[in-house]
């Protein structure tokens, strides 16, 4: 076992873990921070996505000892201390960008890292950035709606074939 | 995953004596690695990360004009770095996987697991770069030895790679829709001496030069240069994505397309 410290939602975590602890089974176990949802574990779902240093990383792609020392944000850490969502929380709400909800967090996670890297990203942005995000239930329009929403562009243009 | 020790050091000199351990292996992004673990595909006694050496990372351009690249460098840093100097392999990193896989994901890893549907190696064989370890400089042409297969000896590390710059360049990748792998990639890129078409995702024996098109397009670097000519489909990969008639046909198409988008 070796402990590990670090910063998460802005504030000091640590923890004893083994060289096999994944950055999600910290979060999650030892932190009780189970917003961050474990889809699929092989990397492919992003139902993980958490930012690390301010860059959307999976967690369940990630050990713990490697996030010694670093600035970890989860969607715990999205909505003010009051609990009032944020702009990106509150678009999913708008615009319906959630059905089951498994997928939600890590699709906030990775909405909020494309608009703090590109604050009006297109609609093909959008989509292309969500690559490695996996919602079984919405069809994924109405998610690509409430990010283009978030990022103050109109949505009235957004394709829903 | 079975158990391991966890080391991170500082530079390489301390990487290598870690890696001198039996079973210990390198970590980079882990964004093949911890999958394989969790698999229990492979079971290293202890896992000797290279994301916390500095001087293996980052873009930087050498005397001579190659874009040299830290071993450790993610994807989504070669992307935004290379750009300037060789937009033509920035585009390739920032269209492996997806952004999360890219800030994690790593140069030296990606050429030293040499996956046979890997968009790297297929710039490094095209660009005819070097790959420089801790221990000597390797060419591209030396380095790939059939999938999963590379020169590289037991515990011994990519730090860097050097690209030369080619006047012009491009990767065409037809992806695998659900891994985003290429299912076949072609990058061409045309220097003074020549041009050079690296082939990725086909073959059995992994990324590979095709040298009949690199003849013609060396006396007229156009798409029209490379009618009439063909791979034969013997050893190319036959999977429930494609056979291997079908790669054979898509190493043409991507090639026709590489050389009209490098111009
Ligand atoms: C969802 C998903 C999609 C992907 N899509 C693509 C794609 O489209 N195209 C593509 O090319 N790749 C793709 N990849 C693979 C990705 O690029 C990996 O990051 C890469 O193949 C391995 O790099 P890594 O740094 O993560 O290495 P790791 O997983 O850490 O290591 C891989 C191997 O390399 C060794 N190693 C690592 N670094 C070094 C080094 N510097 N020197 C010597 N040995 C080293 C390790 O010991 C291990 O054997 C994808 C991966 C995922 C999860
Ligand atoms: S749980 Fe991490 S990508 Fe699916
Ligand atoms: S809302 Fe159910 S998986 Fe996306």
């Amino acid at each position: 076992m070796t402990k590990v410290t670090m910063t998460v939602n802005g504030k000091a975590a640590s923890g004893d873990v083994e060289g096999r602890t994944l950055l999600v089974q910290f979060l999650r176990e030892n932190l009780r921070l189970t917003g961050t949802h474990v889809g699929c574990d092989t990397s492919q779902c992003g139902a993980c996505v958490v930012h690390v240093n301010g860059k959307a990383v999976k967690a369940c792609t990630m050990l713990a000892a490697e996030a010694d020392g670093a600035e970890v944000v989860t969607i715990e850490g999205m909505a003010g201390a009051d609990g009032s969502l944020n702009t990106i929380q509150q678009a999913f709400q708008d615009h319906h960008g959630l059905q089951c909800g498994f997928c939600t967090p890590g699709m906030v996670m990775s909405a909020a890292a494309l608009l703090s890297e590109n604050p009006k990203p297109t609609e093909t942005e959008v989509r292309e950035y969500l690559e490695g995000n996996i919602c079984r239930c919405t069809g994924y329009h109405n998610i690509v709606k409430a990010i283009m929403a978030a990022s103050g562009q109109d949505v009235g243009v957004i394709a829903a074939e | 995953m079975y158990a391991f020790d966890f080391e991170k050091p500082g530079s390489i000199a301390d990487a290598v004596a870690a890696l001198k351990d039996e079973d210990a292996q390198a970590l980079g992004g882990g964004q093949t690695l911890i999958p394989t673990l969790k698999q229990r595909l492979a079971m290293p006694s202890k896992l000797v990360s290279l994301t916390g050496i500095s001087e293996m990372q980052g873009v930087c351009k050498a005397d001579d004009g190659a874009v040299c690249i830290g071993g450790a460098t993610p994807h989504a840093v070669v992307a935004a770095e290379a750009a300037g100097d060789y937009p033509a392999l920035a585009e390739l990193a920032a269209h492996i996987g997806d952004p999360a896989v890219r800030n994690r994901g790593t140069i030296g890893g990606s050429l030293a697991n040499n996956d046979p549907a890997a968009c790297y190696p297929a710039a490094a064989l095209g660009s005819g770069a070097t790959i420089v370890t801790n221990a000597r400089e390797i060419a591209a042409d030396d380095y790939f030895q059939g999938m999963f297969t590379t020169a590289l000896d037991e515990g011994e590390i990519v730090t860097e790679v050097r690209f030369p710059v080619p006047e012009k360049a491009a990767y065409m990748k037809f992806e695998q829709p659900a891994s985003r792998f290429a299912l076949v990639g072609v990058f061409v890129a045309k220097y003074a001496d020549g041009v050079r078409v690296a082939v990725t995702g086909a073959s059995e024996s992994g990324v590979f030069r095709w040298s009949e098109a690199e003849a013609a397009l060396s006396s007229n670097f156009s798409a029209g240069a490379l009618d009439g000519l063909s791979v034969p489909a013997d050893g190319m990969i036959s999977d429930l994505h494609g056979s291997g008639a079908y790669r054979a046909h898509l190493v043409a198409v991507m090639t026709r397309r590489a050389v009209d988008a490098a111009g």
